[in-house]
């Protein structure tokens, strides 16, 4: 029979509350592509930074929902988290290493997702909202679990 | 995150336990200073041998909680990092803005 590749959709309310219930999904799903509890939480923090940017800056109106796909296929992590933002321009963002900028409090979720990832695309649609791609490349050895206690 | 406070002397020790994330965590390490300066300590150690996770939110409160004791004439610093804690602030550079033991004993030993 054909091995099916891992994939989840899901739709959650658009609070911080839900951001612990897509990880959860999220890491069962790289647990079945049997990655290693590193690049798990390292694709975690980068989704957790996606769904926290999609909460805040992605719903027009209250109870907006915020939309997740998830899959492990061909050797590559892609998540894409889908909210109903207007979207923003990435070339605009400050650059948190700059030095007037080291001691702020915010500005350093997508710089962040940017270097746990592979790439990161941001898509706007007038109608759909935003999207961001988040890929990451697994074909490493590094990156597969080689005990039980990797899985765990 | 649970976050236990005790004392060694004149230094205020935060035993910080958990996640330090967007709207559960962040909060916690904020409120948890504001009350160790409202108390009147100016010498605040966060031990974070306990966070299992940290995001850019958790990351910011860090940064808050350092230049607010530092308006104050206060000094904060960090022990115990996990590799992951230590791992994100090096991304963003801010290792080399806190000031950062291994050791508890040195830590508290480098207050006075």
């Amino acid at each position: 029979m054909e091995k099916v590749a891992p994939h989840a959709h899901l739709t959650v309310v658009s609070r911080f509350e839900s951001i612990e219930l897509v990880l959860a999904v999220v890491d069962d799903l790289l647990k079945q592509a049997e990655l290693n509890g590193e690049t798990r939480h390292w694709v975690g923090l980068a989704v957790r930074e996606a769904i926290a940017n999609a909460v805040k800056h992605g719903s027009r109106e209250e109870e907006e929902r915020i939309r997740v796909e998830a899959t492990v296929e061909d050797g590559e992590v892609i998540v894409r988290v889908r909210d109903k933002g207007p979207g923003f321009d990435p070339d605009e963002l400050s650059d948190p290493l700059a030095p007037e900028n080291l001691l702020r409090p915010s500005g350093r979720g997508i710089f962040y997702m940017r270097k746990l990832m592979d790439d990161v695309e941001f898509r706007f649609d007038d109608d759909r909202g935003t999207e961001v791609v988040l890929r990451k490349q697994i074909s490493s050895e590094e990156d597969f679990a080689r005990t039980e206690e990797d899985t765990g | 995150m649970n976050i236990r406070q005790r004392e060694h002397g004149d230094v205020k020790i935060l035993d910080l336990q958990g996640k330090i994330t967007i709207g559960v965590g962040d909060v916690a390490v904020r409120d948890a200073v504001q009350t160790a300066l409202a108390a009147g300590s100016k010498k605040i150690l966060l031990n974070m041998e306990g966070v299992t996770t940290i995001d850019s939110a958790g990351v910011g409160e860090l940064v808050s909680a350092y230049t607010t004791v530092t308006n104050r004439d206060g000094v904060l610093k960090l022990v115990n990092l996990p590799s992951k804690v230590t791992d994100i602030l090096q991304i963003t550079q801010l290792i080399t803005v806190f000031e950062i033991y291994d050791d508890e004993d040195e830590a508290v030993e480098s207050f006075s």
